[in-house]
């Protein structure tokens, strides 16, 4: 089932490097445009595109948009990291894993300007230029060309940035939409704020490029003379600027349509059989991979497939319905309805213990309580991280630093005391660091809510610190929801199946299940509502425009608090006074009624 | 096909419809009816002297401070922002004694040539030049929007309460188990075009504003009479507005918002505070929307000779040019297998056929139909009453489907300069299965001197259909057609009340049918 995914990553650098060619075009006539000679530079443009120089500079381009297309395979989440504080934040930008990335996109970085040297041509072509003595000897010697320097490392400096602020806007993240639409035309829109995004990320990148230049450029002035870009006079070549800035939009505008593509080729709906008539195809299945943990993008892609289904296609949920052909076992209901409710409730368990933790404030519970209250997800969590794909594997895995999956595999730890505290035994690159961290490490409840005044008050001096350790408002909230894409489906899909259930289900197979879909349903609205009572949890986010990273996993909970209610409210509305026939608890039925007179 | 004549002809002057009731529409005069209202909690009458309207003239207090002088770099900063391009170009150009003089003539320039470019933009889509206010007025379902005391009317679809949004900007929600009145005032909601309520939720309310939309959550338990404007969401996306129409899908999930002025149809998931733009060239903007009761299609029209019908899978669209002028008002049947509309400038109502794709073929879009059929004529047909001759008949404002599909409410517009040729409902009796049919029903009237601005079905009334009319005077009646729909169970008869009388339609009616798809 993995080759789908595979597949899909494939076609979508296929498609990246198709739109290569048009993409190039248009570089080199924005490169070499010069307003005086238009026809010249016509002639030229279209002498340039046969040329060797420009085929060579094309395959190497074909390689780098290969390579990023690997790396966003290799790299894709479809739960976000969440970083709840500054170090935590640090942690993810050094982890080994990262620098890795980082280094890559540096090297790519390197390759795209190289080649956006040789299509913008003129004296950014060479590395190297020969230049006349000083001394009036007619040897010329071999001078470093320092706009091709320049362009280069402009070129390192925006891959390396591209890498990084992907980390802190999780541009690693996909999301999938509420409005399905054929590839094209998601692409179609798509890619007005493609080129937006490119060309001012650029203009920032560059901007910043140019001041680290100003200061540290001397680096290779020392290893040869002849540098004079270091003045601010130098510096302020506005056709230097321009072509810095055209090659630096180049770069991004190929990396982020090689990303957007790869973004609608995995996130398409994918129609899995509901029943298979083989044996052999049985792994196919719905219910089948709707079971499976891993790997998660495909239980994503079953659920989105589920809560279509169940919408709009009569057919298949006939087949849901269904009983089996010996024996009249309602296998295909049973194995979805238990695996989405058994989602939700970990949800509510999650929530409630959450809510525990912070009503108590940590104080009453010292840490070993808290290790104690380790949920059944304990064991997925060391078990799910060997695998490549996501760094986030499991459902129910919120360490919010969780790049250092693979390194803390073997060390225990509460998953709820997870989203506050960032991870200290991960293997931080710098000693420095380390030390940093290591007195705080000892009186760790800190990163709690408990503070001993003493310490507090110790290192409200160390504003850096505080700086660093303060946890950032509203995230630990978003950490907690940050998978929760996979319950708002299981929400939709449970519901409508419940309410075509209504006229469509023969056996009567649903019925059975009603009364515990729907006291999992109250429970988690009831755990919901505590949990939007907390601060920070129903403040909105600052919405980020201009961003190519995907910030939906910030109002998540609020897609998932809204998609509940109109969940219970489409069983009620289905049903009606039947639910007094259901058998449930006072406490339950009096929230129901309060849904069935519509005042919730 | 003249269908009008086939009516029962309209009431004399003073007398008012009360209801239907063994299938022939009850009048009686002004006065009954008055002591009627009184004693049903959801009349509601706002007189236009009630209302405090602000005055909004002027857009911001700027002419109410000294002129004061500030730096030419102040000045292009302030214009940028409140003007954008066009702004600062402006400032530039007016103060040319400041700036250069090549600056200023170079702005000069830029500036005319916006202004042709944007005037030829204009000529080729002409409401473009209208103002927002002007533009909502166009394109509103109500009849003569500016004027109207209440701009928007809102049923939510599950239980006995809804939105009146009022001419001084509020919005009040009224509930016959509450005695609590919310009143929704927001620093945003100006010029309301539209309300409706969130499907499968109790205290979501969408409003079109004209900058802006809103979505307030009313907690329909709270007893706070002014809900703090923290409880509205605000959706904006830069150039969608003034938005004229909104449709919540049925489902709950999604709302589709329309501007004139914005191409793009925007799909929100209001959650999240996330939009889709729907990106369509040609028709130079959206004015109307309607999502079907099924939610499969969209319809969305546009300001020129054309609109589309979307399905709401792949959100992909069929294209419907119209010959004469832009679609004015659609409405679905409940099963959303059948679109009727209506054209500005025709006086016919147009249905189109939808047939849903075969059960199992999970990708292909539904087969949409190749031709609308005109099913009925409202040409003007003159009766001859008491009080003179009335010409009814003409351009519609807006159509009506209850939610049993049994009864259709048109608005014609009338000749607001003639006395008579006044605005009035006609009221359809329909059927959709086994065949459409459509069956002349009556005339609904108000008390003397009122005409109807604005109507909506309540989409949950248990004994039949009930027609909620909004007043030229500020009044709100509610007009119940007490029936037993063919397609509900009729179970629980201890329930019903002993007023109705419930009958089926009689054979009698048969011979008097207006369109038949036998006929076609």
């Amino acid at each position: 089932m993995c080759c789908v995914i595979c597949w899909r990553a494939a076609a979508s650098t296929a498609w990246a490097v198709l739109l290569l060619g048009p993409i190039t075009a248009a570089l080199v006539i924005l490169g070499r445009f010069s307003l005086f000679h238009p026809i010249q530079t016509i002639s030229e443009c279209l002498s340039l595109l046969t040329s060797a120089s420009a085929v060579f500079s094309l395959i190497l381009l074909c390689g780098v948009i290969l390579m990023i297309g690997f790396l966003n395979l290799e790299y894709y989440t479809v739960i976000p990291t969440i970083a709840c504080s500054k170090i935590a934040l640090l942690g993810q930008l050094l982890h080994p894993r990262q620098l890795v990335n980082s280094a890559v996109h540096c090297v790519m970085g390197i390759v795209v300007a190289w080649c956006c040297a040789i299509t913008i041509g003129g004296r950014y072509e060479t590395l190297g230029y020969t230049c006349p003595q000083s001394d009036g000897d007619s040897s010329s010697q071999m001078c470093l060309n320092e706009y091709h320097l320049i362009l280069l490392l402009a070129g390192a400096f925006v891959g390396l940035s591209y890498s990084l602020l992907g980390v802190i806007h999780n541009m690693n993240y996909i999301s999938f939409h509420t409005v399905q639409q054929y590839k094209y035309l998601r692409f179609k829109g798509a890619l007005p704020l493609v080129v937006k995004c490119s060309a001012t990320q650029a203009l920032y990148s560059i901007r910043n490029f140019i001041v680290v230049y100003f200061f540290l450029g001397y680096i290779p002035k020392i290893l040869c003379l002849y540098m004079n870009k270091q003045t601010i006079a130098g510096l302020l070549d506005l056709s230097l600027v321009y072509h810095l800035w055209i090659s630096a939009s180049f770069l991004l505008f190929t990396w982020h349509i090689t990303l957007v593509l790869f973004r609608i080729f995995v996130t398409e709906l994918y129609s899995f059989p509901v029943q298979s008539s083989f044996t052999e195809d049985a792994h196919q299945c719905l219910a089948k991979v709707l079971n499976e943990k891993q790997p998660m993008i495909l239980k994503f892609l079953a659920l989105q497939d589920l809560a279509l289904l169940s919408q709009h296609s009569p057919s298949r949920r006939c087949q849901v319905f269904s009983l089996s052909q010996p024996g009249g076992h309602p296998h295909n209901w049973n194995a979805i309805s238990k695996e989405c409710l058994s989602m939700l409730t970990d949800l509510t368990q999650r929530l409630v213990a959450y809510h525990d933790t912070v009503a108590t404030n940590g104080r009453a519970k010292s840490l070993s309580t808290g290790s104690e209250r380790k949920t059944s997800s304990e064991t997925s969590v060391t078990s799910g991280t060997e695998d490549l794909m996501s760094p986030r594997p499991t459902l129910l895995m919120k360490t919010p630093a969780s790049v250092f999956a693979r390194s803390v595999v073997g060390t225990p730890r509460t998953p709820l005391t997870a989203p506050f505290t960032p991870d200290l035994d991960s293997p931080f690159a710098s000693p420095a660091l380390r030390r940093l961290t290591a007195p705080v490490e000892q009186c760790s409840p800190w990163f709690g809510t408990v503070q001993s005044p003493h310490v507090k008050n110790f290192l409200a001096k160390r504003v850096l610190i505080m700086y660093l350790f303060n946890k950032l408002p509203e995230a630990s909230s978003q950490a907690l929801f940050a998978d929760s894409q996979a319950h708002i489906w299981a929400l939709e899909g449970l519901s409508y199946l419940v309410q075509a259930s209504f006229s469509e289900d023969q056996f009567g197979v649903v019925q059975t299940a009603l009364p515990s879909i729907l006291s999992c349903m109250l429970v988690l609205q009831e755990a919901v509502d505590r949990h939007f009572k907390l601060p920070h949890a129903s403040s909105k986010p600052v919405r980020s425009t201009g961003s190519m990273g995907d910030s939906t996993h910030k109002t998540l909970r609020f897609a998932l608090r809204a998609t509940l209610k109109t969940a219970i409210y489409r069983i009620t509305t289905t049903f009606g006074d039947h639910l007094n026939a259901i058998q449930m608890s006072a406490e339950h039925r009096k929230r129901l009624q309060q849904f069935l007179e519509y005042k919730e | 096909m003249c269908s009008l004549a086939l009516f029962p002809p309209p009431l004399p002057s003073g007398q008012t419809t009360l209801c239907e009731s063994n299938n022939e529409l009850l009048s009686g005069t002004t006065t009954e009816d008055q002591l009627k209202q009184e004693s049903s909690p959801l009349s509601l009458y706002f007189p236009r002297e009630s209302l405090k309207l602000h005055s909004r003239t002027e857009s911001s207090s700027k002419a109410a401070f000294l002129d004061h002088s500030e730096t030419l770099w102040m000045r292009s900063a302030a214009a940028w922002r409140d003007g954008g391009l066009t702004g600062l170009l402006n400032e530039i150009t007016t103060s040319h004694t400041e700036v250069p003089k090549w600056l200023s003539m170079s702005s000069g320039c830029i500036l005319a040539l916006l202004q042709k470019v944007s005037s030829f933009h204009g000529s080729l889509f002409p409401h473009l030049t209208l103002s927002s206010e002007d533009m909502i007025a166009e394109f509103s379902q109500v009849l003569n929007w500016s004027d109207c005391v209440v701009r928007a009317f809102a049923w939510h679809p599950h239980t006995d309460k809804f939105a009146v949004a009022l001419l001084d900007d509020s919005i009040k929600i009224y509930n016959p188990k509450s005695a609590t009145t919310p009143t929704l005032k927001h620093r945003l909601q100006r010029s309301v075009a539209a309300v409706q309520w969130k499907p499968l939720c109790a205290s979501a309310l969408a409003v079109a504003c004209q900058n802006c939309l809103l979505v307030w959550h009313v907690d329909p338990c709270s007893l706070s009479t002014r809900p703090s404007s923290g409880c509205a969401q605000v959706l904006s996306h830069p150039g969608h507005s003034p938005v004229t129409s909104i449709a919540w899908s049925p489902s709950g999930s999604l709302l589709v918002s329309a501007s004139p002025m914005d191409t793009a149809m925007m799909v929100w998931d209001v959650a999240s505070e996330s939009c889709v733009p729907l990106q369509r060239v040609g028709g130079g903007g959206v004015s109307f929307l309607s999502w079907s009761p099924d939610g499969s299609h969209v319809l969305a029209s546009t300001p020129s000779a054309l609109f589309r019908v979307w399905e709401t899978r792949m959100w992909t669209c069929e294209r419907w040019p119209c010959v004469k002028g832009r679609c004015q008002s659609g409405c679905w049947s409940p099963d959303g297998s059948r679109l009727l509309f209506t054209v500005q400038g025709e006086m016919v109502i147009y249905a189109l056929t939808f047939t849903d794709t075969p059960a199992g073929v999970p990708t292909s879009t539904s087969q949409g139909p190749q031709a609308a059929a005109v099913v009925a004529d409202l040409s003007e047909t003159t009766f001859n009453t008491p009080d003179g001759d009335i010409i009814v008949g003409g351009e519609i404002q807006s159509l009506a489907w209850d939610s049993t599909g049994e009864r259709l409410a048109v608005l014609l517009k009338g000749d607001p300069h003639a006395a008579d040729r006044p605005a009035i409902i006609a009221v359809f009796k329909t059927r959709t299965s086994p065949i459409f049919e459509l069956l002349p029903c009556g005339f609904v009237q108000g008390e003397r001197g009122a005409e109807p601005r604005l109507m909506q079905f309540h989409p949950s009334f248990q004994h039949g259909a009930l027609l909620t009319v909004c007043w030229s005077s500020g009044r709100i009646t509610h007009v119940p057609f007490y029936f037993l729909s063919a397609g509900v169970p009729h179970c629980g008869l201890s329930g019903s009340p002993s007023l109705p009388r419930p009958q089926t339609v009689p054979a009698d009616f048969a011979n008097q049918s207006l369109f038949t798809e036998l006929m076609s």
